[in-house]
């Protein structure tokens, strides 16, 4: 049924078409501001009181711009801000809010609110309008000469299609393939190796077992570090990022695999957690707990970094270490498994998981 | 001398000589002993004495008669008077009811009951001692140490104490408190002693002049006046998020209510 041949239905009964009675409009009560003079003035002052107090508004905005100076203050209980930004901000605010409410003012009092009904035109043109535009398209189809020279036609489609070869090929091309090759030297390694000396991270001083308390957390990175620079560095210190711990021996649990990865209750872990890669150093010194603060996944330091909570699927890589001659902490091997974010990819066999020993 | 060698035999002559000489005795030890020594034992047995007294009706239903620890609270043997004179130097303890977290409330006790039973504590075990206001002052630092200051503060606290030292959550109902309004001292120890979950950080890995630096960071950033209008505590985007939800979306959702009103009608 086309909105043509709409009609009223008020107060027709039901049919099976239309189950639903129209309740038709609502009964118009008229505002105060239509029935009562004075209040309609009212609503007339207050409109234009809004609007008028605007320039006002305005030139103080440009003499508080000029006037107040820029190392001015407002102390004001907890509000302390520059006097300027304050003013500028409420006249300028205040000005634009008032132009907003004296509109919603004038259509809500002043305007005429008398609801009524449009109905809806239908959508589909007349059929002598559809057959004459669709006769003027076949002609400029015939005018075209891509009815009977088609071969143009073929081939611009195949020129368009060609073209965006180049552009795939150089949009394909901005990064690093990810190949299986690429991510074993980039992403899943880092630049721990045998014997680099754990330094602290800031200062690069390297760390003594002996120096290590029970409770003690230090960041830290490897020495080698600095034999690159610049972005490289920056790349290398994301992904060696560490943190060194110790703990009770007495109170811990560690698997027979990894007797030898510590030495006597120090233990290291990748600072980067393995959901999305945020650094953890939240350690909890008594229950052993390290917190990602992103997500809220908790490691067990003392249980060979297994998650006891929260989002990460994988344990902290750990990293096995020793000490030097000299009795400072080195790497005894690189980390075991690619530490970071999860990815498609990333092969978790190796992963330590709960009751793995 | 002949006067002397006269009366030599005389009856009083032996009890006199033992006089003169136990008085020369004593006159001699008087002179060389170390009597200021004496006087300092007596005091430092005496405040031992006091703190063990206080440490008896105050600490040891948690702690112990004798410090050993039980299920309500840790052995204190070995913790030092560092320990105590944080805990109770920032009202942590005597702790007011078990609990997720030691809160830092007002102190009641005066700083020489503390001292008291810092030295009794300090007597059961060698421990962290009570730092020297020299290493804790954050004073006479150049720019470039209290950036470093930052860079540390940054590198080893913020994660659990915020970027601006104002705190943050913790598992289980802990929290890990604001630095604001904290003590160097109480700074300090915190680092070296590592209360509750704190991690400890050792002269190993934070010399005496990284803490100091960090100490003169906190110390010029809490003073640097906050001109950017309502700080919301400082705690990041969870306040800030939280207020442009309330306040923000919460006027809109106001006006909106009141475009879409009828308004009030003459009958």
């Amino acid at each position: 049924m086309s909105g043509h041949d709409q009609v009223e239905r008020v107060g027709v009964a039901p049919t099976p078409e239309f189950p639903i009675p129209d309740p038709g409009l609502e009964e118009h009560n008229p505002r105060w501001s239509d029935v009562d003079p004075a209040a309609g003035r009212r609503a007339y002052a207050q409109v234009v009181g809004m609007l008028a107090a605007v320039p006002i508004l305005a030139i103080t905005f440009v003499v508080i711009y000029f006037a107040v100076p820029r190392d001015m203050y407002v102390k004001l209980g907890p509000l302390h801000a520059n006097a300027q930004h304050v003013g500028l901000g409420l006249t300028g605010g205040l000005g634009v809010l008032l132009i907003g409410l004296a509109c919603i003012h004038w259509a809500k009092q002043i305007m005429g609110d008398e609801e009524s009904i449009d109905y809806r035109h239908p959508a589909r043109s007349s059929d002598a309008d559809r057959a004459a535009v669709a006769a003027e398209f076949r002609k400029g189809v015939e005018q075209s000469g891509l009815s009977r020279r088609g071969l143009i036609g073929a081939s611009l489609a195949g020129a368009l299609g060609i073209v965006a070869v180049p552009a795939v090929v150089l949009l394909a091309d901005m990064g690093v393939w990810p190949t299986k090759g690429k991510r074993a030297v980039t992403i899943e390694t880092t630049i721990w190796a045998e014997g680099v000396r754990i330094v602290n991270d800031v200062d690069f001083k390297p760390i003594k077992a002996a120096d290590m308390e029970i409770g003690q957390l230090v960041n830290g990175e490897p020495k080698s570090l600095k034999e690159f620079e610049g972005s490289l560095q920056a790349t290398e210190r994301a992904k060696a990022a560490i943190i060194v711990v110790r703990m009770d021996p007495q109170s811990i649990k560690i698997p027979d695999s990894r007797k030898d990865w510590q030495v006597s209750g120090i233990l290291c872990y990748s600072k980067i957690c393995t959901h999305v890669g945020c650094p953890i150093s939240l350690w909890e010194q008594q229950t052993h707990h390290l917190l990602c603060p992103c997500h809220q996944s908790t490691f067990d330091l003392g249980e060979s970094g297994i998650v006891v909570f929260g989002p990460a699927a994988r344990s902290l890589p750990q990293l096995p270490i020793t000490v030097d001659k000299d009795g400072y902490l080195v790497a005894r091997q690189g980390f075991t498994v690619p530490v970071g974010p999860s990815y498609f990819e990333r092969d978790s066999r190796h992963d330590f998981q709960k009751g793995d020993n | 001398m002949r006067f002397l060698s006269r009366r030599r035999r005389s009856p009083g002559a032996k009890p006199l000589t033992l006089l003169f000489a136990l008085f020369l005795m004593g006159a001699i030890y008087s002179v060389v002993s170390p009597a200021q020594q004496v006087a300092a034992d007596t005091t430092k047995d005496a405040q031992i004495a006091q703190g063990k007294a206080l440490f008896d009706v105050t600490c040891s239903s948690c702690h112990g008669l004798n410090a050993e620890g039980g299920s309500q609270g840790p052995s204190l043997i070995g913790v030092g008077a560092a320990s105590v004179d944080f805990q109770m130097g920032t009202g942590r303890m005597p702790l007011a009811h078990p609990g997720a977290q030691a809160v830092r409330k007002p102190v009641t006790y005066t700083a020489d009951e503390i001292a008291a039973i810092a030295a009794y504590v300090a007597d059961l075990a060698p421990g962290p001692a009570i730092p020297d206001p020299e290493v804790y002052s954050g004073e006479g630092l150049t720019e470039e140490e209290i950036a470093r200051g930052g860079e540390l503060f940054r590198t080893n606290c913020s994660a659990c104490h915020n970027f601006e030292g104002s705190g943050g959550a913790l598992p289980g109902g802990k929290y890990a408190p604001t630095l604001k309004g904290v003590a160097n001292r109480h700074i300090y120890s915190a680092i070296r002693i590592g209360p509750q979950q704190m991690p400890v950080f050792s002269k190993g890995a934070l010399t005496d002049a990284d803490v100091n630096e960090i100490i003169g960071y906190l110390n010029q950033l809490h003073a640097q006046p906050s001109q950017g209008g309502f700080d919301l505590g400082g705690i990041g985007p969870v306040s800030e998020g939280f207020w442009g939800w309330l306040v923000g979306m919460g006027s809109l959702v106001g006006v909106a209510i009141w475009l879409a009103k009828k308004g009030a009608r003459a009958k």
